[in-house]
């Protein structure tokens, strides 16, 4: 406690000028001096137009600048009033935290988000602003006809700066409220975490769930082959062969098959068989030794298989190398 | 010019606070116009705690920003949570207990 009033001490010690010069403001006849009166006549009407702001901006973000500059202009006048602790909590908590955290939901729930013009309440409008004007007249008639005493001002109560005095209020009179106000503040805080907290109403999928279900749905299980990389052409648009000298789709990237950019698998599959269809003609000319020296048929091939299909990467290496002209360049 | 003038200033804005909340239909927007009223009702607390010359009326102030500080964290929770469900921030959509 005492570190508290000694800190309040040093915030007071900061605004020497303010703090010597306010408590005096106030005459005995209750009329403020000259400065405090320009004061406030500069600032009052900034402050009604802006609250006018609060009332009649389309944009929330506008709204919200205009209470903004509402709260700054109230600090002043509370440090002109000398309670200069509350103008710097003002600045501090109302500014500082609670606009900004009003800044942040802002951005939070969407800027754009305007006001609907339909009425759901017939005539709300209407009886809105009725009640808005009632509620004036009948504070204008409060403040009219109140019955105030002789201002004292503060100079007595602000003696030893005003957040000293300030802290023997609250530390003296009113600890206990104090000890509940930080109850309710750590219950708001409680509050708004469950407010915000999502329960998880499906379990968490991760690596280990992902992996499972990609067996289970039987998927490809191995990253997808890589483009096709040939003699006359590598890129990302080609797609590479199989085993049987297929064109396999998959092997091309995703973004490319979506675009449309990926080169004519069909075309490569004709090359393929033209190929094919090479190496087809030169075994024919050549001897069974030959063939059985530079091809060992496969021990399971049946009788029924493609013809000269577990050749054909040999076939294609061979022609490529052989007779480059039979392809054209691509 | 006298004390009253900040009363005056208060009433007004306080005012202003009020009719906000009955006519916004922005939840964030009607939220600003209960702060504008608590921070009217600081002003006129800081001008009678000057009238009558007495720290109290200041340290109310004080009570007052810390409950408000509270009530704004809450309430902007509600907002968002609100705003999660019904992807809308309009004070008009909340009527799921209609009828």
């Amino acid at each position: 406690m005492s570190a508290l009033v000694g800190a309040a001490e040093v915030v007071a010690g900061n605004l020497p000028g303010v703090a010597g010069l306010l408590p005096q403001a106030v005459d005995s006849a209750g009329d403020a001096s000259t400065a405090e009166a320009v004061l406030f006549w500069v600032l009052a009407p900034i402050m009604v137009i802006a609250s006018f702001g609060l009332l009649f901006a389309r944009k929330a973000v506008h709204a919200a600048l205009s209470v903004i500059l509402v709260m700054v202009s109230l600090a002043f006048l509370y440090v002109t009033q000398g309670a200069v602790f509350l103008g710097v909590v003002q600045v501090v908590v109302y500014t500082g935290a609670i606009m900004m955290l009003f800044l942040f939901v802002l951005m939070l729930v969407g800027v754009s988000s305007a006001d609907s013009l339909v009425e759901t309440i017939r005539g709300q409008r209407w009886i809105g602003w009725l009640a808005g004007i009632g509620l004036l007249v009948v504070l204008a008639g409060v403040i009219g006809t109140a019955a105030y005493p002789t201002p004292v001002g503060l100079g007595a109560a602000n003696e030893d700066t005003n957040p000293t005095g300030i802290a023997r209020v609250i530390f003296g009179e009113y600890v206990f409220a104090m000890e509940v106000v930080g109850a309710l503040l750590v219950t708001a805080a409680l509050g708004a975490l469950v407010f915000t907290h999502r329960r998880r109403l499906t379990p968490r999928l991760g690596q280990r769930e992902r992996a499972d279900a990609r067996v289970r749905a039987g998927q490809h299980l191995a990253p997808l082959p890589a483009p096709g990389v040939y003699a006359k052409h590598n890129a990302m648009d080609v797609p590479a062969l199989d085993p049987y000298g297929r064109p396999i789709e998959s092997s091309v990237p995703r973004v490319l098959r979506v675009r449309g950019q990926e080169a004519d698998a069909a075309e490569y599959a004709a090359r393929i068989d033209r190929v094919i269809a090479g190496k087809a003609a030169v075994e024919s000319g050549r001897t069974a030794l030959d063939e059985q020296q530079d091809n060992p048929p496969p021990v399971a091939d049946p009788a029924g298989a493609p013809v000269g299909a577990p050749h054909i990467g040999d076939a294609v290496a061979g022609v490529d190398a052989s007779a480059p002209d039979s392809e054209e360049g691509k | 010019m006298t004390l009253t003038h900040y009363l005056v200033l208060s009433g007004i804005l306080f005012s202003v606070g009020a009719a906000t909340v009955l006519l916004r239909r922005n939840a964030i927007i009607a939220f600003m116009g209960v702060e504008l009223m608590l921070n009217a009702t600081n002003l006129s607390l800081v001008t009678f705690s000057r009238m009558h010359g007495e720290l109290t009326g200041q340290v109310l102030a004080f009570f007052v920003m810390v409950v408000a500080a509270a009530e704004v964290v809450v309430g902007l929770a509600i907002i968002v949570a609100i705003f999660r469900t019904r992807r809308s921030a309009s004070i008009d959509d909340v009527n799921l207990l209609k009828s």
